[in-house]
């Protein structure tokens, strides 16, 4: 009986002091904050009160003393000094110690407490001489809490706080502002420091383990009790065991459905149709239990860090975002230890020192960024410091003295090769041994912990501006939303992230499914959306003959939005989403495999991966081929059309917006232009050059293509629209005429693609200078195909950058060292000479582009690119061709850009 | 890089023969698998298609929370479908933590073979895929063909 109660406390005072560190790391930034001394007093409080109960004098000696310390903190008679909450995370470790010892041996162990406890008890007997001081101190940044202070953490005033917490409820929840603090602070001291020991006599803890004082919780702490109340510790095989019975269950429930099926008439349908349904729920809810919040695997960093600096010497600022980011407790567990490992580095190799940080222009504190987010069906952990970065040449020469590698080896590796040594074992860059790290056991580890778990692990540095590291690990056992979707007789689940709406198709809405040959589109208000076919897709028959009516689900992926028809949508559900099995990973339009709430074994979709297959990407086959054939650009989709005259141009299909049928009669002429009016807007309409009478004359309807840049459009006249195929486009000849960027083998036959650019301009003018004189950032495009080239400068000058494209890396280094500046260089991978490789790391050695950002594009699709190009010193790694990803990301880059020019100033 | 699980270990060691083999019947042979990678068998059960997978992937089933993939032996031996009513039934095996199904028309039992030498497989049975079958064992009354469970479900290419 006994042993049950001690290991109950065990249970609840480790998780208890795992918050407690982070608690007090944060109460030395925030030192006025009385939620959080009120937090970690209770914590203490808890413990002493349960040892005497228990029965642990030396515990209860330490507690109590630390409690002492921390009362006088909260009453605010002793100021938070470092060396105070030094002094008191002594005694939180000698807690932990004598807890260790109990949980090992049962008894607490020899160690002498006494001068730990003679020390905090100086410290909390001296706060009346602290007291003039104190109010000084204290009432200061009080004042600069408060306009930082999150609303709603808000502390109440102190008075309330410590003399009567009970009482006045109201007060915690409205922001206190900074007038009324100031002038109740004070007061307060004089008020409050006669009354500590009783006041902290009656706090209470909201723990579920009553203390003998235990008494409701106050409202002021409604939020930590409220969970503090609302959870119970359960212990995890009881849950395994729970999972393993819901299991059971439902292949029970599955049996009796079956049993009743078809027979709505049976007095057992109601009871089992309920029985169904608790089933279901139970499964999600047992599910859920072994999901756990990404936060308890980070809660011992902010101390870590905290000693760490004060090991070192160091400023470092800890920054979390993501705690709440779910994932399997299995998957937490594993990924512990790596991260305090890769903290620990950051912090000790990576952050300079205060002197060293300031000669480099860098602000004294250094600061390590840890994010976790959802992202693809993976959870990832993004480390980030601002650190010195790893420097490629250490990294050799240590490689070349711990035999890693040899001399004439380390001639042959690139930089980003050399940097990838980091993972191998046995290897530890640190100059001297440190208490911190460096113990020669280090990235390996963590590597070869994060690929257990099937995850994988990213490293990019740059040489003293800082370090990133990158873990994607699988969701395994994640619970996604997903709507369930039916398609050639199958269900299949979609995730709820990528889908922007549901359109609900009636047989008469189906005729307005327009067929451009094999391709489908919907005229979904102001745009044409192209259709993907479920039953296409998975390549099951076409179950919508039979069907009335059909339903689009409209999903996004990046900046693009398709439809995937299906025949039936059901409902949406919470799933777990489990891996793939090995026999069906290499499927690419599954992100994973789910069972639903009757039993059903069902796939989940990868919308990405579908948009890939059918976006003009490359599959795997015809990357094969590729290999096989050598290298050649990516399939595009190209809309050709006939321009008049029985002439077939061609024009990409994503540079088009829309295809438009207007009548003729509708089509004005304002001076030598002609235009149309359309959703309130005149559409400037342009024909080919040459080309003067259009469009059927035996027709009534003009068909025209849209070309669209935010409020600005123009259509193209054209005589029909012929087809859609996919091909690689390979310009055979450049074109003198104006209009036509060049001569492309399509469909068999040599078809002028014509340069929208072009026709743009001529529509409007002003258009683009419009935009230009809005910005300032300049961008060089490196690609060795004149097509893509001219492509990615029309994508990016609509949009108003200022572009400059060149056609080799010789000819890209040439103007970089005429002294060219570019804030953002957009370079092809695959290009003959010096590839975009070579080129990035040849960038990233010159000082002058440190801050110029690098995007490659590929043609390719290779798990290894984005690490070989994060690795040569790329920021983003895009498929060619996508015009809104490529600007999204330019954005992106140069929003950050600019946020660490005005850091660093 | 990878470590090989013990299952897969144990049935590919040639010297190493186990002494009690399921057995089941696929078209007119009787096939067996060593005891220890059988987890259970199941009667014929519910398989959630999965399109685009290789043809001899029958689908996934649902085994008390636990996915797994199951195998058409028939398919994978290239057989025809099994005829009229009859649905195949499932040798549960775990290989390199996953679960699988084999899809088999008929479970037999499970056989002690004792000390039975294990006879390199015929050459007129070798063409069939190489690797698949261990070897065969000579029972009282009939001939059991030994597969090898890596040379089925390890589909990586190296």
């Amino acid at each position: 009986m006994i042993d049950d109660i001690v290991k109950e406390f065990l249970a609840e005072s480790w998780e208890n002091l795992g918050q407690l560190d982070s608690e007090i790391v944060q109460l030395e930034k925030r030192p006025t904050d009385t939620d959080l001394i009120a937090s970690i007093f209770r914590t203490i409080h808890t413990i002493k009160g349960t040892c005497g109960f228990l029965g642990l004098p030396k515990l209860e000696g330490v507690a109590h003393s630390a409690e002492n310390v921390l009362g006088q903190m909260r009453s605010r008679a002793l100021p938070v000094t470092p060396d105070a909450i030094s002094l008191v995370l002594e005694a939180v470790d000698r807690i932990k110690l004598l807890l260790e010892s109990l949980e090992s041996t049962g008894k607490e162990g020899n160690d002498d407490d006494t001068r730990l406890i003679r020390k905090l008890d100086l410290l909390a007997s001296i706060p009346q001489a602290f007291l003039k001081t104190a109010q000084v101190e204290m009432s200061t940044p009080e004042t600069d809490e408060d306009t930082v202070r999150v609303p709603g953490a808000s502390a109440p005033p102190p008075t309330t706080e410590v003399t009567k917490p009970q009482t006045e409820p109201t007060t915690s929840s409205e922001p206190a502002t900074a007038e009324d603090k100031t002038s109740e602070a004070v007061p307060s001291f004089t008020q409050s420091t006669p009354e500590t020991q009783p006041a902290s006599e009656t706090t209470t803890t909201p723990e579920t383990k009553p203390t003998p004082q235990s008494e409701p919780a106050t409202p002021n702490w409604e939020e930590h009790a409220r969970t503090a109340e609302l959870s119970i510790r359960i212990d995890v095989q009881v849950l395994d065991h729970l999972m393993n019975l819901v299991g059971e269950l439902v292949l029970t429930r599955n049996q009796l459905l079956q049993l009743t099926r078809g027979d709505e008439e049976s007095r057992y349908a109601a009871p089992v149709a309920q029985l169904n349904r608790v089933t279901t729920h139970l499964q999600e809810g047992v599910m859920k239990t072994r999901m756990q919040p990404i936060g308890n695997a980070w809660n011992k960093l902010p101390r870590l860090v905290r000693d760490l600096s004060r090991v070192t010497s160091k400023q470092i600022d800890l920054e979390l975002f993501g705690a709440e980011t779910e994932l399997d407790r299995t998957v937490l567990d594993a990924i512990k230890d790596p991260l305090t490992h890769m903290i620990r580095n950051s912090a000790d190799h990576g952050i300079e020192s205060p002197q060293e940080r300031e000669a480099a222009g860098k602000s004294e504190t250094g600061r390590i960024c840890l994010k976790a987010y959802h992202e693809g069906g993976h959870v990832i952990i993004r480390i980030d410091d601002d650190g010195r970065g790893i420097a490629v040449d250490k990294v050799r020469d240590k490689a070349i003295r711990q035999g890693l590698i040899t001399e004439s080896d380390a001639e042959h590796r690139s930089d980003a090769d050399l940097m990838q040594l980091i993972f191998h074992p046995g290897f530890s860059t640190a100059e001297t041994i440190s208490s911190v790290s460096g113990r020669g056991v280090g990235m390996d580890v963590v590597k070869t912990q994060i690929e257990k778990i099937g995850g994988t692990i990213e490293l990019t540095s740059r040489p003293g501006q800082g370090t990133t590291i990158k873990i994607k690990i699988p969701l395994t056992l994640a619970i996604i939303s997903a709507l369930i979707v039916e398609s050639g007789g199958e269900s299949f689940a979609i995730p709820q992230l990528g889908v922007v709406e549901l359109v609900r198709l009636s047989s008469s809405d189906l005729r307005k499914i327009e067929r451009i040959r094999n391709h489908e589109f919907y005229r979904l208000r102001d745009r044409l959306l192209p259709l993907i076919p479920l039953h296409d897709i998975v390549g099951l028959e076409d179950s919508r003959e039979s069907v009335e009516e059909a339903n689009i689900v409209v999903v996004q992926v990046g900046e693009d939005q398709f439809g995937i028809l299906v025949s039936q949508v059901f409902d949406t559900e919470e799933i777990v989403v489990k891996p793939v099995g090995s026999l069906l990973k290499h499927i690419d339009i599954y992100q994973g495999t789910t069972i639903l709430g009757d039993g059903r074994v069902i796939m989940i979709l990868d919308i990405a991966g579908i948009a890939n297959q059918n976006g003009g990407l490359p599959s795997n086959e015809n990357l094969q081929q590729d290999h096989t054939e050598g290298r050649g650009p990516e399939p595009t989709n190209v809309l050709l059309f006939d321009a008049g005259d029985n002439r077939t141009m061609g024009v990409p299909l994503s540079l088009v917006a829309r295809l438009e049928e207007i009548p003729k009669e509708k089509i004005e002429t304002a001076g030598r232009r002609k235009v149309v009016q359309y959703r309130d807007q005149l559409l400037p309409l342009l024909t080919i050059d040459g080309m003067s009478a259009v469009g059927d004359e035996s027709s009534t309807i003009q068909p025209v293509i849209v070309f669209s840049e935010g409020n600005n459009s123009m259509g193209l006249l054209v005589q029909g629209i012929r087809d859609i195929i996919e091909e690689r486009l390979t310009m055979h000849m450049n074109s003198n005429q104006p209009g036509v960027l060049g001569t492309a083998i399509l469909g068999g036959q040599a078809v002028d693609v014509i340069d929208t650019h072009y026709y743009i301009n001529q529509a409007n003018p002003e258009w683009y200078a419009d935009v230009k004189r809005q910005t300032l950032t300049r961008v060089l495009v490196l690609d060795d195909s004149i097509f893509f080239r001219q492509l990615i400068t029309t994508t990016l000058e609509s949009r108003g950058y200022d572009v400059l494209a060149v056609g080799s890396a010789d000819d890209a280094i040439a103007r970089l060292d005429q002294g060219e500046r570019f804030h953002v260089i957009v370079s092809d991978l695959e290009m003959p000479d010096i590839d975009g490789f070579q080129f990035a790391s040849a960038c990233r050695v010159r000082p002058e582009l440190s801050s110029t950002k690098l995007i490659a594009m590929t043609s390719l699709r290779d798990d290894d690119l984005l690490s070989r190009a994060n690795q040569a010193g790329y920021d983003a790694l895009l498929q060619k061709f996508d015009p809104p990803d490529l600007v999204a990301t330019i954005r992106r880059l140069c929003e950050t850009h600019g946020r660490q020019q005005r850091i660093s100033a | 890089m990878t470590t090989t699980a013990p299952a897969a270990s144990a049935t590919n060691t040639a010297t190493q023969v186990a002494q009690q083999y399921v057995t089941f019947r696929v078209a007119n042979d009787l096939y067996g698998v060593p005891v220890n990678v059988v987890q259970e068998v199941l009667n014929p059960q519910r398989i959630a298609k999965t399109p685009k997978a290789p043809p001899d992937i029958a689908g996934l089933l649902n085994l008390r929370g636990q996915i797994v993939t199951a195998v058409d032996l028939r398919t994978f031996f290239d057989l025809p479908p099994l005829e009229g009513e009859t649905e195949p039934m499932n040798v549960v095996v775990r290989y390199r933590d996953e679960w699988f199904s084999l899809l088999v028309d008929e479970v037999g039992e499970v056989v002690d073979v004792g000390k039975t030498r294990m006879d390199p497989v015929p050459h007129s049975l070798a063409a069939t895929r190489r690797g698949v079958l261990q070897g065969v064992l000579r029972l009282e009354d009939a001939l059991l063909v030994v597969l090898e469970i890596s040379a089925i479900l390890d589909r990586r290419k190296g």
